[in-house]
């Protein structure tokens, strides 16, 4: 699975682009940002409950409860702030 | 089928107009939004635009074919340019096309509402204080939300 950060997401985790194996029983998306936080404590505080992130998969918006594939392409990033 | 840009470069306003219009005699009107850096109190020097590349322009053609579907429009163009500018350059530019005015107007502030809350832009403002990402604002939400209670159609 690919996954993709941007903006002030991009620069809290240090890292654009990588990637991640999930463990096999993740089957959403917020299961996968769960996943992501248990991995180290800058992804656990970039990624905190109390930060609006929003999610694309495969570069259309989805929701927490959107079940992934393996070879998705994940983007997670802050609410835009384009125009 | 309308014609979006995700671009560096400047775009110029009177050929996106001659470019939409195509001497179609059926377009009464046409409108047109520009989208500028502002430099508040003299604080900003540059505006950095991230994008995600593929999925912006899929958006902005989603954004679009949306707003064909409400109001009957003979064009429209959406251009957004990404990377670096300064206070006075160019950001965005919407057209619209229709015989009427009211399509036009309603469809220009219809795609500029929705880009501004869906199309995958970020803004970081560098100025005399340091760096900082621009945080969405509520009212950008709310201005989007008004379309889906007050169909115009």
């Amino acid at each position: 699975m690919r996954i993709i950060y941007f903006a002030s997401l991009r620069e809290a985790i240090g890292c654009a682009e990588e990637t991640y194996i999930p463990p096999p029983a993740t089957v959403t998306v917020s299961e996968l940002i769960d996943h992501l936080r248990g991995r180290s404590d800058v992804y656990a505080a970039a990624l905190d409950s109390s930060r609006m992130l929003r999610v694309a998969v495969n570069q259309t918006y989805a929701q927490p409860d959107h079940i992934l594939n393996k070879d998705d392409e994940v983007a997670i990033f802050p609410p835009v702030t384009g125009g | 089928m309308a014609r979006i840009s995700v671009q560096i470069n400047d775009f110029d306003v009177a050929a996106e107009i001659a470019l939409l219009r195509q001497n179609d005699l059926n377009i009464g009107a046409i409108v047109t939004f520009t989208g500028t850096v502002r430099d508040v109190g003299g604080t900003l020097d540059s505006m950095t635009l991230e994008h995600y590349p593929g999925m912006t322009e899929k958006q902005l053609m989603l954004i679009a074919s949306k707003a064909e579907s409400r109001w009957p429009l003979l064009g429209c163009t959406i251009i957004h340019r990404h990377g670096t500018l300064v206070p006075g350059d160019n950001i965005v530019l919407i057209v619209t096309a229709s015989a009427h005015r009211g399509a036009a107007f309603e469809a220009a502030e219809y795609l500029m509402d929705y880009l501004k809350s869906e199309a995958p832009f970020w803004k970081k403002e560098v100025g005399s204080s340091g760096s900082r990402w621009v945080e969405a604002k509520v009212e950008d939400d709310k201005a989007r939300s008004r379309w889906k209670n007050n169909p115009t159609q």
